[in-house]
């Protein structure tokens, strides 16, 4: 009963994405799929309404690799809010993604 | 059968790494297209071995490289090579070097699942792929041990990242921090570099630093074994091979005088060989810088350069000095035929030495190098290593054709037994030898020098008196006679003695003569005293023969008219 409304409230309240997450693949392997497909979870479950995720491929662009200091992948970097945090693997780990991009992770 | 070489089939491919004595240990350089591994302790050169073998590879060999560094970022990196003459930032503005800057800091990472390393692949590729790299360095790896928990996805990537460097073709240094015990690396990456590996060392003997360089590894190709002493000066790293392997340096006919026309006449009449090394040994104050600043001055005088290494006098005393004994080197100085460069053994190391003088010598080109002496640097080293250094530094000197002096101070003495300790075993090395010593003998004691030994022509084998006056430097015979050999006052009294014998026996003589001379005029007179007396009895004789036979005549005659007279009387009377 208390968990909707609050969820709901969250997602009303802020403006924007509170949360700009990139994520680093390279090409569509079986990591990056799992990877991909564990954060949209994570972040629906979480972050509803907050987040916004750029997916970048390496094998496409990869200049961008140094920017960020990419060097394992698949990667998720947390832009905003700052400082920056890293996390990687495939974000199997929820518990650990969420210790990661220090999110309150919503209890259902 | 010993012709078996030149049909070898030729040997695996080297990507050469233009550093000065690596490539010769190497045979040529490193495997290319290949990992190198060059593992050793914190400060022993890894990164400048590293960052030499990608900027002489874009600078000598066309062969763009990328520089991947785990530990130092690009623009410290940068500072630190400028000091060794390298402008990373002009190569990467060239499109030469890539610098890439791994950062990895395990704060910031937190690990959420199944991952792998393809992301630092795509970053070496992309800047491999961006100027067509050859050459590639990773330092160091072993940072990602720190920055990565999961080792055995971090090994297996490693493993992955090896064979895709080979698969690209790439000639890859990659360096690793000496482990404890004998493990070459920490993290044990020797396993997954199998073709070449070199370790890089630095001990500390009797408070002097020396690096040294092994070559551990190396497959599929013959290598020196040996540790070799290496160090990083102004112009990069250089190791120093322990000696040429091969005897093959050019010879000349070429005749280099002197200055001394005497020790010229000892040698052949003409000096020793140009390119040949001279070693003029003896015992304290005999004269040996002495000899070394003349041959110096002898070569400056020809228009010719010449390099003096002092390690025990300061260059305005070695000039204060010489000048005393007729010798004046500020000129030469002054007009830049003559560098004197004076330090300490102590200094640096025998190594740092030595390719300081390579350096020198390089940069001078003089016809002369003089090193005064080397027996000091047996002082601040061990003699095994003098050895060595020196083969070394008379090959190098030999292969261009550089007169070489080196003067050593014998320890042991005047005794010949001492004489032959103190040559650090190098005599051997040398073509002509001359040896000072000191004889003392009546209160004093005065020097000799002879030619012990000189390659390739007639020398003398008369030991000379050595004289040093203001006028310079003479060599006079010694006085050789009553079965020993006179030098110094000894033979000056020597010589009086004779002058005045020899002048006591020309009186003497004079003197003969002339009373034989006036004994044969007294003679002579009586001679004719007696020869006149002779004659006055001869005319008496004759005198009284005429008046006897006048007499006798006269009285015949009185006879014969008695005679007559008497018989006309009687003839009357019949």
């Amino acid at each position: 009963m208390t968990g909707p409304p609050a969820s709901a409230a969250r997602r009303d309240s802020p403006p924007g994405p509170e949360f700009e997450l990139r994520l680093y693949v390279a090409g569509q392997t079986a990591k990056s799929l799992t990877a991909l497909a564990n954060l949209q979870r994570i972040c629906e479950t979480h972050l509803a309404g907050q987040y916004r995720i750029q997916i970048i491929d390496l094998t496409q662009t990869p200049q961008l690799a140094a920017g960020d200091q990419i060097l394992a992948v698949p990667t998720l970097v947390r832009r905003l809010p700052t400082p920056i945090k890293k996390i990687i693997g495939d974000l199997s780990n929820e518990a650990r993604v969420l210790v990661g991009l220090d999110i309150q992770p919503v209890i259902v | 059968m010993t012709k078996i070489c030149a049909d070898r089939p030729p040997s695996l491919a080297k990507a050469p790494t233009g550093i000065a004595g690596l490539d010769e240990i190497t045979g040529g350089g490193l495997p290319a297209g290949r990992p190198t591994l060059v593992s050793g302790g914190a400060g022993c050169g890894k990164t400048m071995l590293a960052v030499e073998f990608l900027v002489r590879g874009a600078t000598q060999f066309g062969e763009p490289g990328v520089f991947m560094m785990f530990e130092e970022n690009a623009a410290d990196l940068t500072a630190n090579v400028r000091s060794l003459g390298f402008d990373l930032e002009a190569l990467v503005a060239q499109k030469q070097i890539v610098l890439d800057y791994v950062h990895i800091d395990r704060s910031e990472i937190e690990e959420t699942g199944d991952y792998d390393l393809e992301g630092l692949f795509i970053r070496l590729g992309h800047a491999i792929d961006s100027i067509g790299a050859k050459r590639v360095v990773l330092d160091t790896l072993e940072a990602l041990f720190a920055g990565l928990p999961n080792h055995a996805v971090l090994r297996a990537e490693l493993r992955r990242l090896f064979r895709w460097l080979k698969d690209r073709g790439m000639t890859a240094v990659i360096t690793g921090e000496r482990g404890d015990g004998n493990a070459i690396t920490r993290h044990g990456l020797e396993e997954y570099v199998a073709d070449c590996v070199i370790v890089l060392d630095h001990r500390i003997d009797e408070q002097i630093t020396t690096r040294r360089l092994r070559v551990v590894k190396y497959r599929g190709t013959a290598h020196g074994m040996n540790e070799y002493p290496f160090l990083i000066g102004s112009h990069g790293f250089s190791v120093l091979p322990i000696t040429s392997l091969l005897l093959d340096h050019p010879v000349s006919v070429q005749r280099v005088p002197t200055g001394i026309a005497r020790l010229d006449e000892m040698l052949g009449g003409k000096g020793v060989y140009r390119g040949s090394s001279v070693l003029v040994s003896g015992s304290p104050g005999t004269g040996k810088s002495s000899i070394a600043a003349k041959i110096v001055e002898t070569t400056c005088r020809n228009g010719e350069r010449a390099l003096f290494f002092a390690y025990e006098e300061s260059a305005a005393q070695i000039v204060r000095n010489m000048r005393s004994i007729g010798i004046d080197l500020e000129p030469w100085i002054d007009n830049g035929l003559l560098e004197i460069h004076a330090s300490r053994p102590t200094l640096q190391g025998l190594e740092q030495h030595l390719v300081m003088i390579h350096d020198l010598v390089r940069a001078f080109r003089p016809t002369v190098v003089v090193v005064d002496p080397i027996s000091n640097l047996t002082m601040a080293y061990d003699d095994s290593e003098v050895k060595p250094t020196l083969m070394r530094l008379v090959d190098f000197l030999k292969k261009q054709q550089i007169t070489a002096v080196f003067t050593s101070l014998t320890s042991g003495g005047d005794t010949d037994s001492g004489l032959d300790d103190s040559q650090l075993g190098v005599s051997s090395l040398m073509d002509t030898w001359l040896l000072l010593q000191n004889i003392e003998f009546t209160g004093e004691r005065n020097r000799t020098i002879f030619v012990r030994k000189s390659r390739g022509m007639p020398h003398s084998n008369q030991v000379r008196e050595f004289l040093l006056s203001d006028a310079g430097i003479d060599l006079v015979d010694v006085y050789l006679g009553d079965q020993r050999v006179l030098t110094g006052s000894a033979r000056v009294a020597q010589e009086a003695h004779e002058r005045v014998a020899a002048a006591l026996r020309a009186q003497d003589h004079q003197s003969k003569l002339r009373q034989l001379a006036s004994r044969r005029t007294a003679i002579e007179a009586q001679i004719a005293a007696l020869q006149a007396e002779a004659e006055t009895e001869a005319e008496e004789v004759h005198l009284v023969i005429a008046q006897e036979t006048l007499q006798q005549k006269t009285t015949q005659q009185n006879t014969d008219a008695m005679v007559r007279q008497r018989n006309g009387a009687a003839g009357r009377a019949r």
